[in-house]
């Protein structure tokens, strides 16, 4: 149970930086900019001036890069595998030989332009993550989707279940942990078995959890009704977002650079 | 004041037989009451509580908070407004990523502005003195803790009543001794009606006025002392009363001439050393 | 002895930045056919003792023995020890899956390796034990039931295994009075007339002071007192508050009489202690 306690929701870390202090929706909007040039650019120079870019983005946040490479661990994997995938497969001027398999020039350049997109990719998502908390995230999300109101985007709502996600995962997380073990305790055995078999094994998981969250659901709904919660209308935000200079100045300059990378093309 | 005028609540069991879990209940609980209500497992407490605020509507008969009937579509928000509720279950109270953000939800609901927002926030933070957690995450507070939370978030929105089911069952010991203490601190010093439920015969000992309710009907309306007198009565309701009377009563019986209503260990000092 | 857990540690998260340590140098022995309370704070580190005892965690440092033998020498031996040792978390309706009692009571046994045949036998049994009629009960949902019979059938499936040992971390937490005094008298029953030794950790004297022998209080992840009931209670009231005890009235009257220089022994819990003692100094003082 205590495994579950010491971990914040979010991977978001204070630091007092300009990042930091940028409105969210600025944040958001930014990374928006950069995966989509990422996928557009096409050329080494524009990668690199990218690179560059995420590169001045970190070091002004204060975060230490092991907390940004900590986002990679897990797709590195992913990354490699595509990689290999590209090299091997990509029809082209063969260069290398290793048994039946054939690397092409084409392959090399297009693998490697893939996981550096994935690369950046996932950069630029944990340097978003890592300098906005939760709650300004959600609000920042939530005033851009407002925009989309006018389609029918329910955008309170949705602010609304993220933040109640975000809130009790750590608590069902907990709740697992606890059912797992009395399951445990009575026997149940989730590692050993055939695929059949170990999906039987979690009904006695899955199925408490879920009454739980479903308790909690109802319980939750009864205590924001007697709190005045009506829906979205009417509605004021504790939090404030604000848009300074230095936002303004940071779009136009990210802009710039983005726009220059993918234009230039040496 | 709190009005039931002659309320009777009825639900549908799963073999659709219907069921009164309130019976003619008719009661008044004025501003600046502190009033306790207790009863066995199924008696109506909760049920009685919810009509206060609307959550749940009489079947027959009115319920009235300030002159305001809750059966009013629109009314009842205001309603809802002056009667704060603190259920049992501390973490399914709580609905946002920190405690100030927790404490804020209810005045976003009614649409205050941030700057008072921040004022009333910060006020309720104080009362319940919780200064120094406003930043912090809801699943790393104690049980405790987080009643309080939800004790500020009632508080910010200005609520002149505060009900509170079972709110320290969840709790360990300290946790509930603290509950008791802010609760009565509110009522003195803030003025806030208190309407408690408990099952903690020692914690209604301590109200001005205990509800005793059987099978969705009150059948006894006084001050602990009195109702405590009538242990037999108590107790064909499945009820007890406090350890310290039990022991009076026994004493009693053996001939000690000292009242048989003890509530508390202080009192029962007083009137032991009369003896040794 | 049965359980003996030698210089045992625990920490949570070890070598990670969020690490903890929730036990450090406990040794405990547990006897058959004790009957144990465990008192503590939350955050003491009673729920990561109950869960070292019957094997679901592995201690950080120390060895845990079980009729003599380490069980995290041989991972196999693990669910050998759960038969021996149940243990019934706190809330332990929240376990509840299965579509009725007898399906649920039934998992416990059936993942041992309990036949078919005998599983009737098993739940039956249980079912007895906690005072609940198996003819009434078997087919019913367990979402159906009251809080405090939920309560008795998770037991009862924690029971239905045959353990010796029964665990029990808080049984009576949130049960109203009368589901709690018919929960105590199960429990009674379980120590008296099943012959189980009972590990309970609970908040409540009262209840401790009528069942246990013997009571182990924990603070901040160590035993930092193992005596029976009447010792500990001996020591003084804002010792054992801090300790996390609610004490009973009677006791609490006992302190304060004795503050005032009156002659009461300390160490009273219930109302018949407290009645003789009252009266015992009313006639001597008539004299």
């Amino acid at each position: 149970m205590m495994f579950f306690r010491n971990i914040t929701i979010g991977q978001y870390i204070y630091r007092d930086s300009i990042i930091h202090k940028l409105d969210p929706r600025v944040k958001i909007i930014t990374v928006i900019l950069i995966i989509t040039t990422i996928f557009l650019v096409n050329s080494w120079t524009g990668f690199f001036i990218i690179g560059f870019y995420l590169f001045i983005n970190i070091s002004l946040a204060k975060v230490h890069p092991k907390f940004v490479l900590k986002g990679i661990k897990p797709l590195l994997f992913i990354i490699s595998f595509t990689l290999l995938i590209h090299f091997f497969t990509t029809p082209g001027d063969i260069i290398y030989r290793i048994w039946i398999l054939n690397i092409t020039r084409e392959g090399i350049h297009r693998g490697l332009f893939i996981s550096v997109r994935l690369f950046y990719l996932i950069l630029s998502t944990s340097w978003l993550t890592l300098t906005t908390s939760p709650i300004a995230l959600t609000d920042g999300i939530e005033k851009l989707l407002s925009f989309l109101k006018i389609i029918r985007v329910p955008a309170h709502e949705i602010a609304m279940m993220m933040t109640i996600a975000l809130r009790f995962i750590p608590t069902l997380m907990e709740e697992t942990e606890k059912i797992i073990k009395a399951q445990i305790a009575r026997g149940a055995d989730f590692e050993s078995g055939n695929l059949v078999k170990r999906i039987q094994n979690f009904l006695p998981i899955i199925i408490p959890l879920f009454i739980n969250a479903f308790h909690r659901a109802d319980d939750l709904a009864i205590a924001m009704e007697a709190r005045c919660y009506r829906g979205g209308e009417g509605r004021t935000h504790y939090r404030q977002l604000s848009i300074n200079s230095i936002d303004h100045v940071f779009i136009i300059i990210t802009l710039f650079i983005l726009i220059v990378s993918y234009l230039w093309v040496v | 004041m709190i009005e039931f005028k002659n309320v009777t609540h009825f639900y549908n069991t799963e073999q659709n037989e219907k069921i009164a879990s309130l019976s003619e209940i008719n009661l008044k609980i004025h501003k600046g009451d502190f009033v306790a209500i207790i009863g066995a497992n199924g008696s109506g407490k909760s049920t009685l509580v919810k009509h206060i605020n609307g959550l749940l509507l009489p079947s027959k008969g009115e319920v009235l908070v300030e002159n305001l009937n809750t059966r009013d579509m629109e009314e009842v928000w205001n309603i809802r407004k002056q009667v704060g509720m603190v259920f049992q279950n501390p973490d399914n109270q709580l609905i946002a990523t920190t405690v100030e953000d927790d404490i804020a939800f209810g005045l976003e609901n009614i649409g205050i502005k941030a700057k008072e927002m921040g004022e009333r926030v910060d006020w309720a933070l104080n009362i319940v003195g919780l200064n120094g957690l406003r930043n912090s995450e809801p699943h790393l507070l104690s049980g405790g803790q987080k009643q309080r939370v939800v004790i500020a978030g009632a508080l910010a929105m200005n609520t002149s009543y505060l009900i509170l089911d079972e709110p320290t069952s969840m709790l360990d010991p300290k946790g509930r001794k603290n509950i008791l203490e802010i609760v009565k601190d509110l009522n003195k010093k803030e003025s806030i009606t208190i309407v408690y439920i408990t099952q903690f015969m020692s914690e209604a000992a301590q109200f001005d006025k205990i509800f005793v309710l059987d099978k969705g009907r009150i059948v006894l309306e006084d001050s602990p002392k009195k109702v405590f007198d009538k242990a037999e009565q108590l107790l064909g309701l499945s009820l007890e009363v406090p350890q310290i009377t039990r022991l009076a009563r026994e004493l009693v019986k053996s001939g000690l001439d000292i009242p048989g209503n003890i509530l508390n260990e202080d009192e029962m000092v007083k009137y032991l050393c009369l003896y040794i | 002895m049965f359980v003996h857990l030698k210089d045992v540690s625990y920490t949570y998260n070890l070598n990670m930045p969020f690490e903890t340590v929730a036990l450090k140098g406990i040794n405990l022995k547990v006897n058959r056919g004790e009957f144990i309370g465990i008192i503590g704070h939350t955050g003491c580190g009673k729920t990561t003792l109950l869960q070292l005892l019957n094997g679901l965690i592995e201690p950080t440092k120390g060895q845990i023995f079980i009729e003599n033998v380490d069980i995290h020498k041989n991972k196999k031996k693990l669910k050998e020890i759960r038969k021996k040792i149940g243990l019934s978390f706190q809330y332990p309706e929240n376990q509840f899956f299965e579509e009725n009692i007898f399906k649920e009571i039934a998992f416990g046994p059936k993942n041992m390796g309990v036949a078919e045949e005998q599983l009737v036998q098993s739940v039956k049994k249980s079912l007895q034990m906690v005072d609940m009629d198996y003819q009434s009960f078997k087919d019913r949902s367990p979402f159906s039931l009251s809080g405090g019979e939920m309560r008795r059938v998770a037991i009862a499936s924690i029971l239905a295994i045959d353990p010796e040992v029964i665990i029990l971390d808080e049984p009576t937490a949130s049960l109203d009075p009368q589901s709690c005094s018919k929960l105590l008298s199960v429990i009674v029953d379980l120590y008296q007339k099943y012959h189980k030794t009972i590990i309970m950790v609970s908040h409540n004297m009262e209840i401790m002071a009528k069942l246990a022998r013997r009571i182990i209080v924990m603070e901040k992840g160590e035993i930092i007192m193992d005596d029976t009931p009447r010792n500990i209670f001996q020591k003084s009231i804002d010792r054992l508050e801090d300790i996390g005890l609610s004490l009973p009235q009677v006791t609490y009257t006992m302190y304060k009489l004795k503050k005032i220089g009156k002659p009461v022994s300390s160490g009273i819990l219930t109302v018949e202690e407290a009645k003789e003692e009252i009266l015992k100094l009313v006639n001597e003082n008539k004299k």
